[in-house]
């Protein structure tokens, strides 16, 4: 189907080496025969020219029995774009660290193309897959093709919202934790807590495997877990030797860059005072063969963290570690 | 009805982690002893068993088709056993277990015009929200900017190499969906005026004591009035001295925009973190406090981050973040060498303004 909309703002950002959604949406639109892309276009170009944006935040939408997962979305000019008139948008329940089978995916593809505009976000900001723009009569169409399928609804409002995690044990030689089976437990414990909110405002919980922190918890999860250890940091001399014959220069770029100056490097052997080692994680960043986390693992628990609205920003402040 | 309700399946949560993992990755799961950056983009681990796993990452849009999620699933049929994964940056990864498909997968994602990179010293994708394609509190957009940076800033996904990793996050909004408070450099969309007062409508579409409960600097009060007709109107006033422009009393009361083609725009923030490794994790500190919203693609804030890049490439030690090296340097440094203007709209008045400054002798001296 031919695009209806001229779009020459938007057709600036078809340029350019990164991947663009302009593109990407125009082939929806085309190739996929989407109204909604087209729309989409449409209203978006209005928006590029007039540089103000065009939704309403809507009344409550849903399925039946749950109070989130559906965010209520109409556009304020349905006149010029009939087919974004509602454009809400479903948070379905990513598996946690994000791997999929290439079937998972056209499973969610099937789904998406039956019942909405074939646009979606591959993740939202907190980890859900997000199904963008449908309509309302969709909702519990789609749903029930979703459970059907294996697939549940996200969190919004004042709930739990979805957890997430980083790739953990699945392909990292630093995971302290089993960051998958944490997240799948606490999705499955607070079922109720995210799909009926009921709680004063909204709560996160995200996992990481070590203190490099890649699903950036610290900053913010409510309830933010961090993978450590309390033993000793492995090494293995012989990859040391190998690191300075290849020319890394161990004292500039890791001993003298230990925050608590802990790590010694003398007679070609690294040397760690444990006791002092604050976990940091920055001489095993850069010596990835020569040095692993201790055996001894456990979690980080760290509570509060939270974006600046109300109170300013806050990270998450320790509790405890075991 | 009854029956069908019966039928209804709810609160399955998520399909399992691991339905989708192929015999591989359950054989070396928790087992992985190390792991190398090949080149940008392209990772190898290698487990205590031997085994090795070759992971190639493209950019991803985030925005994305269905049509686009079948050609990832098409490849990753033919090269991956049908597994694939996302990152949290919205990057895709490509795992394979055959070293001789690594180049056919590379030639093959290069042809289809992917971007392999994002690994490592350089820069990734640039974590965001939804802008003017979903969201209805939104300053500036989100996806287009995020095109026209990372098109600048292409090099660095792509191959060269900086200091260290530098993590770019952008939120169209103060409420942040992304939480981009603790990046290397953030770009935040800023309204900067107070919000329009619908009088007429505003009782019927808003709650007024909730509307005020939610100005987190009280700055919303009752106000009642005798309109032209001489009608009692109930609404509310804000006192635009106290007003940050938050946006928040919007969400709350759609009474009450402030969306505005003129007033909006972009803020940057640099230095934040993260990681633990080596400092502690911190905030992003404000750099430039405004940049007019220039849509398609936002040359002053592509240039002024550009700039910042560049600068910190130069000027920064082998692994040091960009907050580590403006904090070695002085942040006095900071303005001076990025250029940027150091104006009384970067001294902190909010609430917890003492928790901020400076309150030492030790500082560097700038000319
Ligand atoms: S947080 Fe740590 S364990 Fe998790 S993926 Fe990142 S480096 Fe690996
Ligand atoms: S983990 Fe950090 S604190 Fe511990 S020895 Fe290594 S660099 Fe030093
Ligand atoms: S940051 Fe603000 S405008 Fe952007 S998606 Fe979130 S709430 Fe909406
Ligand atoms: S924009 Fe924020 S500070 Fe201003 S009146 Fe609304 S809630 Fe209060």
């Amino acid at each position: 189907m031919p695009i209806t909309h001229k779009t020459p703002l938007l057709d600036e950002l078809e340029k350019g080496p990164w991947p663009s959604f302009v593109t990407d949406l125009k082939r929806a639109a085309e190739e996929g025969g989407s109204d909604t892309a087209n729309d989409l276009l449409g209203q978006l170009e209005l928006s590029y020219v007039q540089k103000v944006g065009h939704w309403k935040h809507g009344g409550i939408v849903g399925v039946f029995g749950y109070g989130g997962g559906v965010i209520g979305r109409y556009t304020d000019v349905p006149h010029l774009f009939p087919s974004v008139e509602h454009f809400h948008t479903m948070r379905i329940n990513q598996p946690a660290s994000k791997f999929y089978s290439s079937d998972q995916l056209r499973t969610l593809a099937d789904i998406w193309d039956k019942h909405g505009s074939q646009i979606t976000n591959m993740h939202g900001s907190t980890g859900d897959i997000i199904f963008l723009g449908c309509r309302t009569e969709a909702l519990e169409p789609c749903f029930a093709d979703l459970t059907a399928h294996g697939f549940d609804l996200g969190g919004s409002g004042s709930a739990l919202r979805t957890p997430s995690c980083c790739v953990g044990k699945a392909r990292c030689e630093w995971a302290c934790l089993d960051t998958q089976d944490i997240t799948y437990n606490l999705t499955m414990t607070y079922q109720d807590e995210m799909h009926r909110p009921a709680w004063p405002y909204k709560f996160k919980f995200k996992t990481s495997g070590c203190p490099n922190d890649c699903v950036a918890s610290i900053a913010r999860a409510d309830c933010s877990i961090i993978g450590t250890w309390r033993d000793d940091i492995r090494i293995n001399q012989d990859e040391v030797k190998n690191y300075a014959e290849s020319g890394l220069d161990i004292q500039q770029y890791v001993i003298d860059l230990c925050p608590t100056k802990c790590i010694s490097y003398e007679d070609g052997e690294i040397q760690i005072d444990n006791k002092n080692c604050t976990r940091c994680m920055h001489c095993i960043n850069v010596m990835t063969k020569a040095l692993r986390p201790g055996t001894d693992t456990g979690a980080t628990i760290l509570i509060g963290a939270k974006a600046p609205i109300l109170e300013g920003a806050q990270m998450g402040v320790s509790e405890w570690e075991s | 009805m009854a029956e069908e309700k019966q039928e209804r399946i709810t609160d399955i949560g998520p399909p399992k982690y691991d339905t989708a993992w192929t015999p591989f990755i359950k054989e070396n799961y928790g087992k992985w002893l190390y792991h190398e950056e090949l080149e940008p983009g392209v990772l190898m681990h290698v487990s205590e068993t031997g085994a090795k796993l070759w992971t190639v990452r493209i950019a991803g849009t985030r925005l994305m088709s269905t049509l686009h999620m079948r050609d990832l699933a098409a490849i990753a049929d033919e090269f991956c056993d049908g597994l694939l994964r996302f990152t949290t940056r919205n990057n895709i990864e490509f795992l394979i277990t055959d070293e001789a498909k690594l180049q056919s997968l590379k030639d093959k994602l290069k042809a289809d015009g992917h971007a392999i990179g994002g690994t490592g010293a350089g820069i990734t994708n640039i974590v965001h929200t939804q802008g003017w394609i979903h969201c209805h509190t939104p300053a500036i957009d989100a996806s287009g900017i995020v095109k026209a940076v990372m098109d600048e800033l292409f090099e660095y996904f792509h191959d060269k190499r900086l200091p260290n990793k530098v993590r770019i996050s952008l939120a169209c909004c103060l409420n942040m969906c992304g939480a981009v408070h603790c990046s290397d450099i953030s770009i935040l969309g800023v309204h900067r005026k107070p919000p329009l007062i619908e009088h007429d409508r505003l009782l019927n579409v808003c709650e007024i004591p909730t509307t005020i409960a939610s100005c987190p600097t009280a700055a919303i009060r009752p106000y009642n009035f005798e309109d032209e007709e001489g009608k009692q109107v109930k609404s509310v006033q804000v006192n635009n001295e106290r007003c940050m422009f938050c946006g928040n009393c919007y969400t709350m009361c759609p009474a009450m925009p402030l969306a505005d083609p003129v007033g909006d725009g972009v803020a940057l923030w640099v230095g934040g973190k993260v990681s633990n490794a080596r400092s502690m994790p911190k905030f992003s500190k404000l750099a430039v406090p405004f940049l007019p919203n220039n849509p398609p693609r936002w040359p002053e804030t592509v240039e002024v981050i550009k700039n910042i890049v560049e600068v910190y490439a130069a000027d920064a030690r082998s692994y040091e973040r960009v907050g580590e090296w403006a904090e070695r340097i002085g942040w006095e440094e900071f303005f001076k060498k990025t250029d940027i203007a150091f104006t009384p709209f970067h001294i902190d008045d909010y609430r917890f303004a003492m928790t901020t400054w400076r309150s030492s002798t030790q500082f560097k001296f700038t000319d």
